[in-house]
């Protein structure tokens, strides 16, 4: 199975790029080969101008990885403990280790539980840990392998605006695999899209949806669900389509990128073959996801 | 461009900062539960218990109840080599921990050494509690004449012990729960052969190839010398032999470890298997 395909891309030193796709695209795979991780089949793969394969030792100085949902660390230690553990991979000395986990603990609200053993901690407060490891060595690039996954609405802006604000703080590069359109778009300076192993389009979420603003978005509200989706996807004129289902009211939405309008009539006449009635409809000002499902035809859902 | 230079001094001080940390996290985290080591310390003397009370059952030399305490004592060190050494990356794999260590700037080996250093101090103490007690409740004799060979041959069999540890951890590198079956097969043979509860050397009932191929493995070694100085009252020149072979166990072992961790890592780099858990 090919992970990756002809994957060309540039990160720039100082920003914070964005690669979107669903699962398998390839995003983690494409981290796993920067953070020395894994062996590419084949091409080449650099971390500030240090060769991935060659020079993985050198590049483990400088960089460092935060993968969402995961907890490493021992559970039977407190959380102060599990940071200076984790500072002594990178050798830092006492004074500075303690100033770090000091300055780390305060930013990521983790104060009252430096003293907690980390099995004691909510998935969020595990979650904060676990980026507050990722900073400990202060890395030049950081791996951020959807960070906010499973965290609740709270916890994933307060961690995104850790994330920023680290950012202000240097020369800081960051590679951020995401589910989440909103977090690319609030986030990034660039974003690629991934899907299938290859890169669809790259630029800043701005350009992307700008390059979006000739064809229409549309959000449609239906019920019940359509049996087939894939006999709106084959209309002429739909780009792509996207739906999302609420088991609780049974209300179904679609999102639709169109070529132009006139395929809209087609539209509604299917939705009513199929039996769907449409409850409202809305043109949207582009998204990245429109972006998305434009280039993919697909929703990430 | 290259952003990193790091003289050999300051990489030697890294790792060696880094096994500490590793050795840290194994004394304070093996220790804060007082269950475990209660159970530690006395589930091994249950077992000595039923080998002492059967050989004086049959009338056997009292020397024999001696062995036992010594075999043991020594076996929880080759339980804590297969368990706690080298299926230790198996765990950490499944905990997101082997991930952070490979993407640290830190030598594997320093981490399998903290790891060992942790579990030498952690199953010693452990293992003086099952001396002790298997002295004092058993009535055991032992002729102890020379403390410095027997803490000698003690030390040389912990390193062979955790230097083959080390080699059995890079097959955890690649494998994941598969290579549990590997540990389950060393671990009862190696009890059988190394005489920990009976002797399997010097004995006419077992075939001498038998009793050849149990010296391959150090444990044997070791535990003989042990028993040589501790019971017999033995001195260095009495296991001389042993410590030769002991030191050429390490010796071998520990760069083998190390090509052994080096050629896991990669094979399981290329075939993506280096952090794929649940395996």
């Amino acid at each position: 199975m090919v992970a990756l395909d002809g994957v060309d891309l540039q990160v720039n030193e100082g920003e914070i790029f964005g690669l979107l796709g669903p699962n398998g695209a390839g995003k983690t795979t494409l981290i796993k080969i920067l953070c020395t991780l894994l062996l590419p089949t084949e091409g080449e793969a650099y971390v500030k101008g240090l060769d991935a394969v060659k020079s993985a030792g050198q590049i483990r100085h400088i960089i460092n990885l935060v993968s969402g949902g995961e907890t490493p660390g021992y559970g039977i230690l407190s959380v102060r403990e599990n940071l200076w553990f984790f500072s002594q991979l990178y050798g830092l000395s006492r004074d500075l280790a303690r100033d770090r986990m000091q300055k780390l603990v305060e930013q990521l609200g983790l104060e009252e539980f430096t003293d907690s053993r980390m099995n004691k901690l909510s998935t969020g407060y595990k979650q904060r840990l676990n980026l507050a490891r990722g900073f400990i060595n202060d890395p030049s690039v950081l791996f951020l392998d959807e960070p906010t996954l499973g965290l609740d609405v709270i916890s994933a802006k307060h961690l995104r605006t850790f994330i920023k604000s680290w950012m202000m703080s240097g020369n800081k590069t960051v590679l951020l695999t995401t589910h989440y359109m909103a977090e690319a778009d609030e986030m990034c300076a660039r974003v690629g899209i991934i899907d299938k192993g290859k890169i669809l389009a790259c630029d800043t979420p701005q350009r992307l949806k700008a390059k979006l603003a000739s064809r229409p978005s549309w959000k449609i509200e239906i019920s019940p669900n359509l049996q087939k989706i894939e006999s709106v996807k084959t209309i002429p004129g739909v780009v792509g389509v996207s739906e999302t289902n609420n088991i609780e009211t049974g209300i179904t939405t679609l999102k639709l990128v169109l070529e132009d309008e006139s395929a809209m009539s087609d539209l509604l006449s299917k939705i009513g073959e199929n039996g769907s009635k449409v409850l409202s409809m809305a043109k949207a000002e582009p998204t990245l996801e429109d972006v998305y499902i434009s280039l993919v035809g697909r929703g990430l859902q | 461009m290259n952003p990193v230079h790091q003289t050999f001094g300051e990489l030697l001080w890294l790792n060696f900062r880094a096994a500490y940390a590793r050795m840290w996290v194994r004394l304070k985290g093996s220790n804060r539960e007082i269950t475990w080591i209660m159970a530690e310390i006395l589930l091994p003397v249950l077992t000595i218990g039923a080998y002492v009370i059967l050989y004086r059952t049959l009338s056997l030399p009292a020397y024999l109840g001696a062995a036992v305490i010594i075999g043991g004592t020594m076996i929880s060190f080759w339980s804590n080599v297969l368990w706690n050494m080298s299926a230790q990356w198996f765990w950490e794999k499944e905990t997101g921990n082997l991930e952070m260590y490979l993407v640290a700037p830190v030598s594997r080996m320093a981490i399998l050494l903290g790891m060992a250093l942790g579990g030498v101090v952690n199953t010693s103490l452990r293992a003086a509690g099952v001396l002790v007690l298997g002295i004092f409740v058993f009535q055991v004799p032992f002729q102890l004449r020379d403390i410095f060979a027997a803490s000698l041959v003690f030390l040389l069999t912990v390193a062979a012990l955790y230097a083959l540890g080390m080699v059995f951890a890079s097959l955890f590198m690649l494998y994941g729960r598969e290579a549990w079956h590997t540990n389950m097969l060393l671990q009862e043979p190696v009890y059988f052969l190394s005489g920990s509860y009976f002797p399997t050397i010097y004995t006419s009932v077992i075939p001498v190839w038998v009793q050849v191929t149990a010296t391959l493995i150090p444990m044997t070694v070791g535990l003989d010398a042990i028993r040589i100085v501790t019971i017999g009252g033995g001195s260095v020149s009495s296991v001389w032999l042993h410590i030769i072979a002991l030191v050429v166990f390490s010796l071998v072992l520990l760069p083998l470890a190390h090509k052994a961790l080096s050629f896991m890592e990669t094979l399981a780099k290329r075939e993506g298997r280096l952090t794929l858990r649940w395996q």
